[in-house]
């Protein structure tokens, strides 16, 4: 794989789960559990969209085909989105909704951590920016996990069903192929297996802390890094391209 | 504005020699421009009626993040999402300072939320209509925080400490608000043939009820009367719509856009915009729970509010083994 194209792929993959997690989040605002929660979903849904618009920019550039951010986020097709399929999974009740973020705020954390020391200063840029609101995503994710998982039974056993029903899309997030290989022969991004034993370390940690159990490995669901995802992710893109495909051309 | 027809629950205007020492004391600071604080010696009748109306201007900010949220995954651009999310998220923050306003006066937010939620509890007529088109986010942010704006600073000198500062903070992000919603106008009033169109339907159906938000005239209102004796309101109904129209109608045809209303004219020796008869029947019934989404409103509100008590239960479980944990280890 040519290097160019290589990077371009590893961009849209990082952009895209900002982008569609930031959605999926952007979905709560006006139904949480509390006000606060309308305002704690809603910053973290924002600043995933600020890191969206940097990834997505960075990833036009690198293509070179006049591409920014907004074009990449509302033109592209399904089988174009490079998300992992864990972040577009619905959200459920509070505690699923809790448990993707802990799952993808663990993993994020740790990637964005690996790349504050990329070789591409541009990759390093975003990642140190992106780590600051990220350590505050996964430790309001992490304790929401704890709070449900030792509040009530009904929190528990919600919170248990939670981790369990999506435990199997975690696999993905460590799985690596040709573009992170390339990405870790040119000192872009690290080697993704690495990061599996740091995780779930923090998932024990805290799963033993929620009184709750964590899931046996098993079956890890695959595809969304190549373009093949769930169901779900069309009805996302029906939603949030909509007025860019109803009225090609127009400027907003 | 947010809270419309405040009763006060007075039958008339008392002199200062039918007032108690108490209550005369009272009033001469609010006449004084005197800041009334929690803890002081109020009316009970002022107590109750700020409870009215800094409740139901939180209801309007909580119920006010539907039809705008409906928005918020289908915004055109990234840009526009990240604003807009911030501009609902800025509501659900002031609905919190006003329920902690209210809070200061002796109730507490879950009775105010369960008041909203099993409908005793008012909310501003102009949430209940629906948000068909994106040109509808520009026309709320332009028309209606354009009108609560018109409203709330005014306020912010009112006679109650916590709601003036409230307001203060809230006045602060509602002109923002108005200036995204005018800049989405201007975008669509300068873009296609479609998007022009789009927004001057938008105009075409909350002009009305965007007249309708500063409630009928209160010119004969003894609870107005009442409530501008004692500085929570400061000006009437009537004459803050009238600054809304002399203020919007320049607005409009700097967009190019025609306001729906063919008596509209400016009248020189007035030095207003003379307006037509508003539809105060079709105010009544949207106010009395006929409005296109009354009921849709409600039922989202009760909805998350259900559907969020396990959770909020369970934080206060935590919260309390996590407090008795702490307890036990300090013994």
């Amino acid at each position: 794989m040519a290097e160019q194209e290589a990077l371009f792929e590893y961009l849209l993959r990082l952009g895209d789960n900002a982008l569609i997690l930031g959605h999926r989040l952007s979905e709560w605002c006006g139904h949480a559990p509390a006000l606060e929660e309308d305002l704690a979903l809603s910053n973290v849904a924002l600043d995933l969209i600020g890191q969206t618009q940097l990834w997505l920019n960075l990833a036009g550039e690198v293509e070179g085909k006049g591409r920014d951010a907004n074009n990449l986020a509302y033109l592209r097709d399904a089988r174009d989105f490079r998300n992992v399929l864990l972040v577009e999974q619905p959200n459920g009740d509070f505690a699923v909704t809790m448990a993707r973020q802990f799952y993808f705020d663990a993993w994020h954390y740790l990637l964005l951590r690996e790349l504050m020391n990329s070789t591409d200063g541009r990759v390093a840029e975003i990642a140190a920016k992106g780590l600051k609101e990220v350590t505050y995503h996964l430790e309001r994710s992490r304790e929401w996990v704890v709070r449900l998982g030792d509040g009530t039974e009904e929190s528990h056993e919600r919170m248990q069903a939670a981790l369990d029903d999506l435990w199997m899309f975690t696999g993905e997030l460590f799985e690596a192929d040709e573009v992170d290989q390339e990405m870790v022969r040119r000192g872009v991004g690290p080697d993704l297996g690495a990061l599996r034993e740091p995780w779930l370390g923090l998932m024990r940690a805290t799963a033993e802390e929620a009184t709750l159990t964590l899931p046996q490995p098993g079956w890890a669901q695959r595809g969304g890094k190549r373009g093949i995802h769930s169901e779900h992710l069309g009805y996302i893109l029906a939603d949030l391209q909509f007025l860019q495909r109803a009225y090609p051309n127009a400027t907003w | 504005m947010y809270a419309q027809m405040v009763k006060t629950g007075v039958d008339h205007i008392q002199s200062k020699e039918e007032m108690s020492p108490e209550e005369r004391a009272f009033q001469e600071r609010v006449d004084a421009d005197i800041k009334i604080e929690p803890k002081e010696w109020m009316p009970e009748a002022y107590r109750k009626t700020l409870v009215r109306q800094i409740s139901q201007h939180a209801h309007s900010e909580i119920i006010g993040m539907q039809p705008e949220g409906n928005w918020i995954t289908r915004a055109p651009t990234l840009e526009r999402k990240a604003i807009l999310l911030a501009k609902v998220q800025d509501e659900a923050g002031h609905g919190l300072y006003l329920y902690c306003a209210a809070e200061t006066l002796g109730v507490t937010r879950d009775e105010l939320m369960e008041q909203l939620n099993s409908g005793k509890a008012k909310y501003s007529s102009i949430f209940n209509y629906p948000t068909l088109t994106w040109a509808d986010i520009g026309a709320i942010g332009w028309l209606v925080d354009g009108a609560a704006i018109m409203n709330q600073v005014p306020l912010q000198r009112c006679s109650y400490g916590p709601y003036s500062r409230a307001m203060i903070r809230i006045c602060k992000e509602e002109s923002f608000h108005q200036r995204q919603g005018y800049d989405i106008m201007m975008k669509l009033a300068s873009g296609t043939p479609e998007q022009k169109q789009m927004a001057q339907d938008a105009l075409n159906r909350w002009w009305w009820p965007s007249l309708m938000m500063f409630g009928p005239s209160d010119a004969d209102s003894v609870h107005s009367a009442q409530s501008m004796r004692w500085k929570i309101k400061i000006n009437s109904n009537d004459e803050l719509r009238q600054k809304f129209v002399d203020q919007t109608v320049p607005q409009a045809e700097y967009l190019g856009l025609t306001v729906p209303d063919p008596d509209l004219t400016w009248n020189a020796e007035r030095g207003h915009y003379d307006f037509g008869k508003i539809d105060w029947d079709e105010f009544y019934q949207v106010i009395n729970g006929n409005g296109p989404c009354n009921r849709q409103r409600l039922r989202t509100r009760v909805k998350a509010y259900e559907e969020g008590r396990w959770v909020r239960d369970a934080a206060d479980a935590y919260a309390a083994k996590k407090a008795a944990r702490a307890k036990a280890q300090a013994a």
